[in-house]
């Protein structure tokens, strides 16, 4: 007994900052919750289920290294199995209007915690499908066959009226509103990934992208890793998904769009490919960002008439940062390094020690 | 008794024969070198044994000792690199080949990934299952790294280490993979002559340490000469000799191809 009181000590010895760092956060989400108005609740809903997408992303193309663009893909699978089974069953002759829904379909009702899980559960199933084939190819093979059966889940989806009402999408789903929900699914998320990162199995993961003959010598069996990367990453995303769907409460396939993808890739890469606390922050400035700028989306004119700013104008700026990024910070905000507390005293001191040699080296023009 | 056995091994790549007829005989317990000059077919042969390749024609039988004490000859021609590993094969790189943007122990610890018994479930909650394979993973790991001597850089990038200790973490990687036999290809290379003498040590002592059976690849003839139970010697692809050291040197075939007249012996 003295033992574990000694352990859970040590523990909390070891990791207070964190666990007031959490404490901070969820307190925080708390105030927020109470606070704030539904437009920015909207907002930090959004950057939660992006977080979790993105980080779901980094888990296969960063810390496995294979460039997979299936994440629109796999939203749409999570998204729609919310839909379609949380849609209370009186709506939905009215929103399947054009076709019935399937009978087999058409009377059941889930809990959202359940038709969430379920979304998980059946995006992974998908990208087993995918995966099996895809997972052997190498390089940018994967990437290509990725992305293709993406659109091919859209286009599925878009086409099977009597299931997903086709184009027409899925209104009236339950919506969630409180920030609970993508928060803390976005928190146990986190922990779970960084704690997998940590484990043996993150490493393999780790040592696949550092050099995958190495890793094959040394007993690491490149397809079953990849995979279980993959099919944790798809199931990260369908849950994601199904947030997605219960935030804006409808669906239709064109918010499925390839693009969609894009908007993780710049995340990762913002952040840094294979750091989970840098996907964290760039899933929040990506996000909040696209809406701060959306000013410059309006038209405007400056004494003169000129159309500088026009719809579409703020994804430039992404564009730009992007460039930046890829110029002066191969790496990403924080490369494959995490937010520890460690990395933070160590980069503080570094930046007093720059601001030192500056006030050393202008004395030292004085004399 | 023989741990690995190749018969008759073809290694073709389109119309270059990089292996023709290979038949090694490697017995448990011995110290046994590949030679032969460049492009002799001596790498590609640890790539054919490995599952790197998988020859065009010939078998690789390879027989582990499991706990209980008995040997069964296995067929791994063909079979995957990683469950070659697992049955207790591990190699070293002639171009080294660590995972250079992780640390030190973390390149050992990826080694010892095959032997894990927890799910990747337990790895994300971090069941107690798990937080105990993790902590005797990095016991055994930081007990390698003490035995090779690198114990106080476990943290280091493995790039950032001077090349004889990327040699020495190579090593010390493989060897995480608990293998039966130990492939090193060219350990010695770009070493000094202290460095080659120190290796010479090291190799020994984990021989008999580890209870390994060590096949490797080496152009430093002292080095080979003096630990090597059993030299082969390669070119073109073809066993153009095997034997003990004294056999090789004094064969006319091998002073032909790559140890040359050594003035020495026509005193």
């Amino acid at each position: 007994m003295k033992n574990t009181q000694n352990s859970l000590g040590t523990y909390l010895k070891i990791h207070w900052k964190t666990i007031a760092f959490l404490i901070v956060v969820l307190v925080g989400i708390g105030i927020a919750d109470q606070m704030v108005n539904s437009f920015v609740r909207r907002l930090l809903n959004l950057s939660a289920i992006y977080t979790i997408v993105a980080l779901s992303m980094n888990l296969i193309n960063g810390f496995t290294g294979q460039f997979s663009l299936g994440q629109a893909g796999f939203m749409a699978i999570g998204a729609y199995t919310v839909a379609i089974f949380t849609v209370p069953v009186g709506l939905r002759s009215t929103i399947f209007y054009m076709e019935p829904m399937a009978p087999f379909l058409a009377n059941i009702q889930l809990p959202f915690v359940a038709a969430l899980l379920l979304g998980g559960v059946l995006t992974t199933i998908v990208a087993f499908f995918i995966g099996a084939p895809c997972l052997r190819l190498r390089g940018d093979y994967l990437a290509i066959a990725t992305l293709g059966f993406s659109e091919i889940i859209r286009i599925v989806f878009t086409n099977t009226q009597n299931i997903t009402n086709g184009a027409l999408g899925i209104k009236s789903i339950p919506t969630i509103s409180s920030l609970w929900w993508t928060f803390g699914t976005a928190i146990i998320i986190i922990i779970a990934c960084f704690l997998l990162i940590n484990s043996s199995y993150g490493r393999a993961f780790k040592s696949i992208r550092e050099d995958e003959i190495a890793a094959e010598a040394m007993g690491v069996g490149l397809f079953k890793t990849k995979m279980t990367s993959f099919l944790i990453s798809a199931f990260f995303t369908g849950i994601g998904g199904g947030l997605y769907a219960a935030l804006l409460g409808t669906v239709d396939p064109k918010q499925f769009y390839f693009t969609l993808t894009y908007n993780f890739v710049l995340i990762i890469v913002l952040g840094g490919m294979g750091s989970i606390s840098g996907t964290i922050i760039a899933s929040f400035v990506v996000t909040l960002g696209q809406e701060a700028l959306r000013f410059l989306d309006e038209p405007m004119a400056f004494g003169l008439d000129l159309p500088i700013f026009r719809p579409g104008l703020r994804m430039v700026v992404f564009s730009f940062l992007l460039m930046v990024v890829v110029l002066f910070y191969r790496k990403g905000l924080m490369g494959t390094n995490e937010l520890t507390w460690d990395f933070i005293a160590q980069k503080w001191h570094s930046i007093k020690a720059w601001f030192g040699r500056k006030t050393a080296s202008s004395q030292g023009g004085d004399k | 008794m023989s741990v690995l056995k190749t018969e008759n091994v073809i290694m073709q790549f389109g119309g270059v024969v990089a292996v023709n007829d290979l038949n090694l005989d490697i017995q448990k317990g011995e110290l046994a070198a590949l030679i032969g000059p460049n492009g002799a077919g001596k790498t590609t042969a640890f790539n054919v044994i490995t599952g790197v390749y998988t020859p065009t024609s010939g078998r690789v039988l390879f027989s582990p000792t499991d706990q209980s004490g008995t040997t069964t000859a296995i067929d791994i021609s063909g079979k995957r690199p990683d469950t070659i590993t697992a049955l207790g094969i591990a190699r070293t790189f002639q171009n080294i080949r660590l995972f250079s943007d992780l640390s030190v122990l973390e390149n050992v610890l990826i080694a010892t990934h095959l032997n894990i018994d927890y799910s990747f479930l337990s790895a994300m909650l971090r069941l107690p299952k798990a937080r105990k394979g993790e902590q005797q993973a990095r016991e055994k790991c930081e007990f390698l790294l003490e035995r090779m001597g690198l114990i106080d850089l476990k943290d280091e990038k493995a790039s950032s280490l001077p090349y004889g200790q990327q040699r020495h973490l190579e090593i010390a990687r493989a060897l995480a993979t608990d293998p039966q036999l130990l492939l090193l290809d060219e350990p010695a290379a770009g070493m000094n002559p202290q460095e080659t003498d120190e290796l010479t040590d090291l190799i020994f002592k984990l021989k008999t340490d580890f209870d390994l059976t060590i096949f490797m690849i080496e152009h430093h003839m002292d080095l080979v000469m003096e630990i090597s139970d059993h030299i082969y010697v390669l070119d073109f692809g073809c066993t153009i000799a095997r034997g003990t050291p004294e056999q090789i040197q004094n064969d006319p075939k091998v002073i032909e191809a790559y140890l040359g007249v050594d003035e020495d012996v026509e005193n």
